[in-house]
């Protein structure tokens, strides 16, 4: 059983400070960190290996050199090995030209030792698009399940798997032919406090750096900057809507009126 | 199925790190484990970096470590209600290699630093920590952190887990504190343009202030305040003894409001953001505060061991330097194959021949004795201030009369005697 | 490129209803469709649902290109994305708009990828240049109150995902004509690798954003979870939902389905409170259809008090407790001031 996990490191939008001249973020105040998602894609795989007892769990991301961090990260949860593909080629990329890149980098992969999984998580929380998963999985033709609660099964044998897909007020259970590549909710698990061995192995792991060249029969046109057909025309500042009233006075004071404004639209408050 | 080391070090500070380094680049094999999310994510610090101990480690250090400005002025400020006497010195041969002291953020410093030592092979965990030392026989062999299968072995253990090491309590090198042993600072970190600050210090660019306040900053109790400047931002703080706050029932913050607020400091920060705010404790103790530093297969660095002079608000130059001389003392104990604390008390002799101990010891009176007599910092801050205010005035009075009335006012207020205990007094804290 | 002609939609249906986000890019997309001089197209896939199809029209389609098959039944990515490929190659329509839900992502991403094309994810504002014929899918940038228009400058058709209640879907007119094409489909369920064994629906009684009147929402401004009790506790005082911004959902304050913003809900409550919420445009944008917008900040240039009806510059921690206790004692003298 081998598993591949995308990853990426992305900026913790969480602490993030946006500089309010410029209206961009602030990245010194933005430590890099592993995509949230795609944790909990690593845990899940470790999960997975654990119930049937074996399998190999490799790590896969696209970025710059210290995007390392993210793959020892993986390494930290429980994935066995990782790949990092850097390169200026891949600068620039759209979620088009992404998939392109970690697919090519996954037919690699995949050339040692055959993949059977796929996990990503839902999305980026820097992109938020939630493309390159599906995208990945066109590219490889597999299919893509996204959206995953639960992975209730995995049966070697028929090489099938079992799954809860989240839909609006409930889920679907989804059998699947494997190979197939997941995208994960947070919700599918949560992440362990990894034991000691797993943090010094990180600490000493060195993942396997590629280059465009050490991928094969890559397409340049469809890397980067030049592989993507979206790019960003304009920035503008939304035209700013005519600012409300303001309610002076101290605590006290703004509370009454309000309760006085209130009272005025109950009409609002009025169920349909 | 835990693994053996050659040393581990709790901690990933200025003292860790510098011990860490050190052993690594001669061919121990280092754990390193932080309990913060990345080196110097706990780490507080004024934010002064000594060039010297720094250099011992890495030779012209400079060129790549992330630095803010290199000190070239250093100002003293008595600072009264309304007024300041000051005194400083600022030499442009500081502003050139091979520099004084540097003004540093501890976050990206220390991530740089930890770095350096992963580069020579040191093994760095983050997030982790050390619950317990491993005991067998009374020697420490290795340590249990919060993580499951958390146990691990080493020959020697440094503890340069900060001033208020648990570990180094639990292995009964020191007792609980006594609130004048600790100095609490809080610090907030202001954003300010590199012009401005450029303008409002005197400064080019790559040139650094840094300013210690005494007196009114602490509403005349003992302790300090800083102001330094950063690349386009600026620390300023103020700190002083627990046992001081205790009495004086001062909240820390409140200080600090009071600080950038008062007339001599706020033009200086006018118009700058903040950015963060910060708060640690301080080893005040001096000599008398250090514990013991070497134990069978155990050592104490950096703050972990008090070793901090308050009065020339050196720390972490104290720090790298006891982590340099802790792997200096690991690396003859493997030669010799021996990590007893007889073997490991080689650290110890080293420590109290060098600068640290000599320097702690002479001042070792020195906080207890502002401690103990209020009036240095409450009551002749200002008179100093009014002195100088007076000489200064130019009101037609002769100059002789004007310094015999200073005089007089010195000793009217307090004695003529009791002004020469003082000066004696001080003088013997200080020597 | 210049074959390409044409405004699609994707009709997204679920046990033959059609979801109202479909209906609301309908409506977006018959503005780009008069600008651009072209016909709009709805793209309606499923099992026994042409039925649906007079709807569409309805609400703004001029064609209906519907695939009626047993296997396009429950949505799969396989089934589904085939349709579509197939339709989008055979007519080659310029401009494809997508419901920005779960399998409209999911299909819209396997669709860009096979077509080679452009897609821009969570659109907020859809116009178009018409001497380029270039849609312009603008949403807001990362970090910020910037709003970055995506372009899709040499591929077609142009793409882009919509979330529901950003737009705002057209009054239906039953007797609108339309034409409707069927389209047939060579797949047969052996072809299929992935299967929905059963689809559960949750009974249990959920928070239900998006039909809230009143919405009382808080935002990192409330420090930590201890305080953001208060946000509940206003909420139960006048009888609202509890909503919150991203950054309090990342903080494990509130599930994700209470996520007011551009990742999360678009909501247009009659009553809507933002509170300790700074008013970054991705919050902005799901809520400010709201009809009166009460903001408490601590901060006088907070974003948020451009948007709200009413601005509160004050400390939440104070007012919010002194609100809830004015709202009890309202509500104990009874009647007149029962929001409940």
């Amino acid at each position: 059983m081998h598993i591949v996990v995308c990853v990426k490191q992305v900026p913790d939008t969480k602490i993030i400070k946006i500089n309010p001249k410029t209206n961009t973020l602030d990245r010194r105040s933005a430590p890099a960190i592993l995509n949230p998602y795609d944790a909990h894609a690593v845990q899940e795989a470790v999960k997975i290996t654990k119930t049937i007892g074996k399998g190999t769990i490799s790590v896969l991301s696209m970025g710059p050199p210290q995007a390392v961090a993210v793959i020892k990260k993986s390494i930290e949860i429980g994935a066995d090995r990782g790949f990092l593909i850097s390169d200026r080629a891949f600068a620039g990329a759209d979620t088009l030209a992404t998939s392109y890149a970690l697919s090519k980098a996954l037919e690699r992969i995949s050339k040692d030792m055959p993949v059977d999984l796929i996990i990503c998580g839902k999305h980026a929380i820097d992109g938020d698009t939630g493309q390159v998963g599906p995208g990945i999985a066109r590219r490889l033709d597999i299919p893509p399940v996204t959206n995953v609660i639960e992975v209730s099964e995995l049966n070697e044998g028929e090489k099938t798997i079992l799954i809860k897909r989240k839909i609006t007020n409930g889920y679907e259970l989804i059998q699947a032919q494997v190979p197939c590549l997941l995208t994960v909710e947070k919700e599918i698990n949560s992440i362990e406090y990894s034991p000691m061995p797993n943090m010094i192995k990180a600490a000493r792991y060195e993942p396997v750096i590629w280059s465009v060249n050490d991928l094969e029969e890559v397409d340049r046109t469809q890397l980067g900057l030049k592989g993507s057909p979206t790019i960003v025309g304009k920035m503008f500042t939304p035209p700013k809507p005519e600012g409300g009233k303001r309610l002076e006075g101290n605590a006290e004071e703004q509370v009454k009126q309000l309760m006085e404004l209130l009272n005025d639209k109950k009409e609002l408050f009025v169920s349909r | 199925m835990s693994e053996k080391f050659d040393v581990i070090v709790v901690g990933a500070g200025p003292a860790g790190t510098s011990c860490a380094y050190t052993c690594a680049k001669n061919g121990l094999k280092v754990l390193q484990i932080e309990r913060g999310e990345y080196p110097g994510s706990k780490n507080v610090m004024g934010g002064v970096l000594y060039r010297k101990q720094m250099e011992e480690i890495i030779p012209e250090f400079w060129k790549e470590a992330p630095l803010e400005r290199p000190v070239v002025e250093q100002r003293f400020w008595m600072m009264d209600k309304e007024s300041t006497v000051s005194f400083g010195y600022k030499g442009l041969e500081w502003g050139k290699e091979p520099y004084n002291n540097f003004t540093v953020l501890r976050a990206p410093f220390d991530q740089w630093f930890a770095k350096k030592g992963v580069e020579q092979g040191v093994l760095l965990i983050n997030e982790t920590v050390v619950l317990e030392c491993l005991t067998e026989n009374g020697k420490v062999v290795g340590v249990r952190t919060d993580r499951p299968d958390g146990e691990v072995y080493a020959d020697v253990v440094v503890l340069a887990d900060g001033v208020n090491s648990l570990l180094a309590k639990q292995l009964g090198y020191h007792k609980e504190f006594r609130p004048d042993e600790v100095a609490l600072t809080v610090m907030e970190v202001i954003n300010l343009s590199k012009d401005k600050i450029n303008d409002r210090f005197n400064l080019e660019d790559n040139q650094g202030c840094t300013i210690e306040i005494f007196g009114d900053s602490t509403k005349g109790n003992l302790g300090t305040a800083f102001i330094y400047t950063n690349k386009d931002s600026i620390n300023i703080g103020v700190g002083t003894t627990l046992s001081s706050m205790i009495k004086a029932k001062l909240k820390p913050y409140d200080l600090l409001d009071y600080l950038k607020t008062h007339p001599m400091v706020r033009p200086l920060i006018e118009g700058g953001e903040s950015a963060e705010y910060l708060a640690h404790l301080i080893p005040e103790g001096g000599y008398h505060s250090v514990p013991k530093v070497a134990g069978d297969g155990v050592l104490l660095a950096g703050d972990a061991a008090q070793l901090v002079n308050a009065i020339h608000r050196e720390g972490s130059n104290m720090a790298m330097a006891s982590g340099t001389m802790a792997a200096e003392t690991i690396i003859d104990a493997k030669k010799r194959g021996d990590f007893s604390e007889t073997s490991l008390n080689q650290y110890r002799e080293t420590l109290y021949q060098s600068f640290i101990i000599k320097d702690l010891e002479k001042y070792k009176d020195a906080t207890h004795t502002f401690e103990h007599y209020p009036q240095y910092f409450k009551e002749y801050v200002p008179m100093l201030n009014r002195a100088a205010s007076k000489f200064f005035t130019v009101d037609g009075t002769p100059k002789k009369e004007k310094q015999k009335e200073i005089m007089k006012s010195f000793t009217s207020e307090r004695g003529t005697i009791r002004v020469l205990q003082d000066m004696y007094r001080a003088w013997k804290a200080v020597k | 490129m210049d074959e390409y002609r044409g405004v699609w939609v994707f009709i997204e249906q679920n046990d033959g209803k059609i979801e109202g986000v479909s209906l609301e890019l309908l409506g977006a997309g018959r503005k780009l469709a008069d600008k651009l001089d072209v016909p709009l197209s709805g793209v309606l896939l499923g099992y026994e649902i042409k039925s649906l199809c007079q709807e569409v029209i309805a609400y703004g389609a001029d064609q209906v290109y519907v695939i009626d098959h047993e296997v396009m039944k429950d949505y799969r990515t396989e089934s589904y994305m085939k349709a579509v490929i197939n339709l989008a190659e055979k007519y080659k329509p310029e401009i494809f708009l997508y419901g920005a839900t779960s399998n409209g992502k999911d299909l819209a991403s396997a669709v860009a990828t096979d077509l080679s094309t452009g897609l821009t994810a969570d659109t907020t504002m859809l116009d178009v240049e018409v001497d380029k014929r270039l849609l312009e899918a603008s949403r807001p940038a990362f970090g910020g109150n910037i709003m970055a228009t995506i372009l899709c400058k040499k591929h077609r058709p142009q793409m882009a995902t919509v979330r529901p209640k950003v737009m705002k879907a057209l009054e239906p007119d039953p007797d609108r004509q339309g034409e409707v094409i069927e389209e047939a489909i060579t797949l047969s369920e052996d072809d299929m690798r992935t299967k929905v064994i059963k689809i559960v629906k949750d009974v249990t009684k959920k928070v239900n954003l998006a039909d809230a009147h009143v919405v009382v929402a808080g935002g990192k401004g409330m420090g930590d979870l201890q305080n953001f009790q208060l946000i509940h506790d206003l909420a139960d005082a006048i009888g609202a939902t509890v909503g919150g911004t991203r950054d309090v959902v990342e903080a494990g304050w509130l599930p994700h389905e209470q996520q007011v913003g551009q990742t999360g809900e678009t909501i247009t409550p009659k009553v809507y409170f933002a509170i300790g919420i700074s008013g970054a445009i991705q919050h902005v944008v799901g809520m400010k259809n709201s009809e009166f917008i009460i903001a408490i900040n601590k901060d006088p240039d907070a974003p948020i008090f451009d948007v709200a009806t009413y601005g509160i510059v004050g400390d939440a921690l104070e007012i919010v407790p002194k609100l809830i206790k004015e709202l009890k004692e309202a509500r104990e003298r009874g009647g007149e001031m029962s929001y409940v």
